[in-house]
C-alpha cells in the first residue's frame, strides 16, 4: 500500500507536448511501471496523434473516458494553469497534481473556490496536489512529477513537505540509512494550493504501510501549525519535523511565492515549537532528519 | 513588487476612492509650484520611499506657508530616511508628495489580503487608524473587524456593512465607506494584489471619507498582465544585487552574513543557511538557482555574492536530480576561475552523478572543500572563514 497513488493507477499528462512536460514524461516512463501507468496526454490542437507512444486526446473528459485514467499531471505554463487544474476537476478525476510554478494568486484563489463550490453542490471531489511542487512517488510503484526517480527506494517511511529540494534531502538521508518510503509527497511552495500538510498526515496515519513521517515545512502560513494540532490528537506514528527558515528576515519572499514571514507565528521557531508541543522530534539540522527518525523506530 | 505613495493613490482614484489632491515632484522647486497649484492654506509634505513609518522617521512635514513647504522639501528631497523597515542605512528620497491639507476628524485602518487559511480574501478594518496595525492586532485584536470574501462572490454589501460599522464609521459617512471598501476590493483584484492598504482613512467634517494613504504589494505572477503596475516599478527602491539577480532567473536576497550561499531549490536554500548558523555563523544571502543551473548561471550567481564585500567564505549546496552533478561541477570550476575566487569555497553535492561532480571538483587544481553533508559542509566553512 501507499497513499494517492500505485502501480495501478493511470495517468493523463496536461501539457505533455511542451518542452517540460515531455522531458519529465519520459523519465516517468522510465520509473517503475510507469511505462503501463502513463495512458494519456492532452493538447486540443494535437488530438489523435500520439507521443512516447502515448494517444493525445483533446481534453480531460475525452482521455479519461477512452482509457480510464484517475489522475492528472499539470506541466502547463502559468497563463493557462489554473484552468488545466479547473479541467481535470470538471472531468471529475479524483486526483489533479499541478507541477507548474508562478500561477498568479488570484487564478488559484478563483479555482480553489470553484472546486469548493462544486463539492459543496453535491459534485465529486477532486483532490490537487501543488501547485509549484515536485509530485508525488510511491517507490518502485509509480513516480508522477519532476523528482529523480533513483534516491528513492521502497519502504515504510512517509515524507511530506512544501519544498522539492527538501524533499529530496530527506529521502535521500533515508535511503542512505536503509529506511525506504512509502510515498513522499511535495504539497508545494505557493499560499494558496490544494492537499496540506494536515491532509496528507491524514493518509500516512491511515495508511497500513507507513510506520513513521517526516514533515518539513517552511516560514509562512498556518499549514504546519495546524497539522501539528491534529497529529497531537490523532496521529499514532512518530514524526520528525524541521521548518526551514529560521534565518529568514521578515517581510522578504524566500523563493517560494509562499515562503514569507507576514506575522509571529509564520517564523520558523513558531512553528518549531508548537510541532514540538504537539509531540513531534524537531529538528534545527535538517542533516540530522533521517537519523532521528530512525532513533525513534 | 511595491510601488509609492503617490502611485498608490493614482491607482485607488482610477478606481474611485476619494483621495486628496496631490501633486508628485522631484525638486524642491517643483514642490513649491506644486503647493501653489493646489492652492489652500495648508499642505502635507511627504517623503516617497517604499517603506512605512514615513512620519515617525522626519519623511511627513505639514506647512501653512509656501516658505515652509520649500523648508520642508529641501529638508525631505535627498535625505536619508530612516525607519523601521529601512534598516538603520536608511533610503535615499528621491521623490516628494506635495498634498491639499486634509480637514482629519478620525483616522481609520482598512486593508485587503489575500488569506491562505481561508482561501479567501480577507478585508480588515479598525477604528485605530494612523498607528502600526500590527501593534494594535497585537495588543487590542478585538478592535479589528474582518469579513472573508468568496472570490466567486465579491465583496457583498451587507459584509461592506458590517465592516464600515464596525470600525465605528462617522454615521453620516457609513454609505461612502461601504462604497470605498467595495472599490478597494475590485482595486484589489483586478490589479492582483496581495496587499492594498489604507491607513489612515479618514473622515471630514463634512463627512467626506478619503484615503490619506496607500500602500500596495502586488503579486509578482501575475506582473505578466498589469504592464500598468509594472511601469509604476521604481529600481532605486530596491536592491541592486537583487534586480542584477533577477536577470539571470536567479532568486536572491542579501543578509547580513558573512557566508555566501548558492544552492538549487528555496525550502533547501533555506535549510543551509539555516544550518550556517546552526554551526555558528550566519549566511550573507539567499540565493536559489533553480533548476536549470548553467554554467553562465553559476557564474553570475558567483559574481553577484561576491560583490558583496562582507562575504568571507561560500558554500555550494547542490541536490542533483534532474540537474546532475557533474554539469553544476563544471560550472563551479568554471565560475571560481572565471572571478578568480579569493574565498574558501566548501561544496556538497548530492545525487545524480555525484562521484563524476566530485572529482571534477578534484581535478579542477582549486582549493575547493569537499563535504557529503549539509552540516559537515557548515562545519567546514564556518572554520575556514575563522
Amino acid at each position: 500500500m501507499s497513499i494517492l497513488i500505485n502501480k495501478n493507477t493511470k495517468i493523463i499528462t496536461q501539457g505533455i507536448t511542451g518542452k517540460t512536460g515531455q522531458f519529465h514524461t519520459e523519465k516517468c516512463q522510465e520509473y517503475a511501471n510507469g511505462k503501463e501507468c502513463f495512458v494519456a496526454g492532452v493538447n486540443p490542437k494535437k488530438a489523435g496523434e500520439s507521443i512516447f507512444n502515448i494517444p493525445i486526446y483533446a481534453s480531460v473528459k475525452e482521455a479519461a473516458a477512452e482509457t480510464g485514467a484517475t489522475v492528472s499531471v499539470i506541466y502547463v505554463p502559468p497563463a493557462g494553469a489554473a484552468a488545466a487544474i479547473w479541467e481535470a476537476v470538471e472531468a471529475d478525476l479524483d486526483l489533479a497534481i499541478c507541477i507548474t510554478e508562478g500561477i498568479p494568486v488570484r487564478d488559484m484563489l478563483m479555482v480553489r473556490n470553484k472546486m469548493k463550490e462544486k463539492e459543496a453542490k453535491g459534485g465529486k471531489k477532486t483532490l490537487l496536489l501543488g501547485p509549484n511542487c515536485p509530485g508525488l512517488i510511491t517507490p518502485d510503484e509509480v513516480k508522477i512529477g519532476i523528482m529523480p526517480g533513483h534516491i528513492h527506494r521502497k519502504g515504510r517511511i512517509g515524507v511530506v513537505s512544501r519544498s522539492g529540494t527538501l524533499t529530496y534531502e530527506a529521502v535521500g538521508q533515508l535511503t542512505e540509512l536503509g529506511l525506504g518510503q512509502s510515498s513522499a509527497v511535495g504539497i508545494g511552495g505557493d499560499p494558496i494550493n490544494g492537499l496540506k500538510h494536515i491532509d496528507v498526515m491524514k493518509m500516512f496515519n491511515d495508511d497500513p504501510d507507513t510506520d513513521a513521517v517526516i514533515m518539513i515545512g517552511e516560514i509562512g502560513g498556518p499549514d504546519e501549525a495546524e497539522a501539528a494540532q491534529w497529529c497531537k490528537a490523532n496521529m499514532k506514528k512518530p514524526i520528525v519535523g524541521f521548518i526551514a527558515g529560521v534565518t529568514a528576515p521578515a517581510g522578504k519572499r524566500m523563493g517560494h511565492a509562499g515562503a514569507l514571514i507576514s506575522g509571529g507565528a509564520d517564523t520558523a521557531d513558531a512553528k518549531l515549537a508548537i510541532m514540538e508541543e504537539c509531540g513531534f522530534k524537531v529538528t534545527k539540522n535538517p542533516s540530522e532528519m533521517a537519523k532521528l527518525l530512525k532513533a525513534m523506530l | 513588487m511595491k510601488i509609492h505613495e503617490y502611485q498608490g493613490k493614482q491607482i485607488l482614484k482610477k478606481f474611485g476612492v476619494t483621495v486628496p489632491r496631490g501633486i508628485h515632484c522631484t525638486t524642491v522647486d517643483d514642490a513649491v509650484k506644486a503647493a501653489e497649484t493646489l492652492g489652500g492654506k495648508v499642505w502635507v509634505v511627504k517623503a516617497q520611499i517604499h517603506a512605512g513609518g514615513r512620519g515617525k522617521g522626519g519623511g511627513v512635514k505639514v506647512a501653512t506657508s509656501l516658505e515652509k513647504v520649500r523648508e520642508y522639501a529641501s529638508q525631505i528631497l535627498g535625505m536619508q530616511l530612516i525607519t523601521h523597515q529601512t534598516g538603520p542605512e536608511g533610503q535615499k528620497v528621491r521623490h516628494l508628495l506635495i498634498e491639499e491639507g486634509a480637514d482629519i476628524q478620525h483616522e481609520y485602518y482598512v486593508a485587503a489580503l489575500t488569506d491562505r487559511a481561508t482561501q479567501s480574501v480577507a478585508m480588515m478594518a479598525s477604528y485605530e487608524g494612523g498607528m502600526d496595525i500590527e501593534e494594535v492586532a497585537h495588543k487590542t485584536p478585538e478592535k479589528i473587524v474582518k469579513v472573508f470574501v468568496n472570490p466567486l462572490v465579491g465583496l457583498t454589501d451587507e459584509q461592506a456593512l458590517t465592516l464600515a460599522k464596525g470600525m465605528g464609521m462617522n454615521e453620516a459617512s457609513i454609505p461612502q465607506c461601504v462604497d470605498t471598501l467595495k472599490k478597494l476590493y475590485t482595486c484589489y483584484m483586478e490589479t492582483d494584489a496581495s496587499l492594498a492598504e489604507i491607513n489612515p482613512l479618514i473622515h471630514e467634517a463634512d463627512g467626506t471619507v478619503k484615503a490619506l494613504d496607500a500602500k500596495f504589494n502586488f503579486d509578482s505572477n501575475a506582473l505578466y498582465r498589469q504592464e500598468e503596475i509594472v511601469a509604476m516599478r521604481d529600481l532605486d527602491e530596491e536592491d541592486a544585487d537583487e534586480i542584477e539577480a533577477s536577470k539571470f532567473d536567479l532568486a536572491y536576497i542579501s543578509l547580513d552574513g558573512n557566508i555566501g550561499c548558492l544552492v538549487n531549490g528555496a525550502g533547501l536554500a533555506m535549510a543551509t543557511m539555516d544550518t550556517i548558523k546552526l554551526f555558528g555563523a550566519e549566511p550573507a544571502n539567499f540565493l536559489d538557482v533553480g533548476g536549470g543551473a548553467t554554467t553562465e548561471k553559476v557564474t553570475e550567481a558567483f559574481k553577484i555574492m561576491l560583490k558583496n564585500t562582507k562575504v568571507k567564505g561560500i558554500l555550494v549546496n547542490i541536490f542533483g536530480g534532474i540537474m546532475k552533478c557533474d554539469t553544476i561541477a563544471t560550472g563551479v570550476v568554471a565560475a571560481a576561475k572565471e572571478v578568480n575566487l579569493s574565498v574558501p569555497l566548501v561544496v556538497r553535492m548530492k545525487g545524480t552523478n555525484e562521484d563524476l561532480g566530485k572529482k571534477i571538483l578534484k581535478d579542477s587544481g582549486l582549493p575547493i572543500i569537499s563535504a557529503d553533508s549539509m552540516a559537515e559542509a557548515a562545519t567546514q566553512i564556518v572554520a575556514a572563514v575563522k
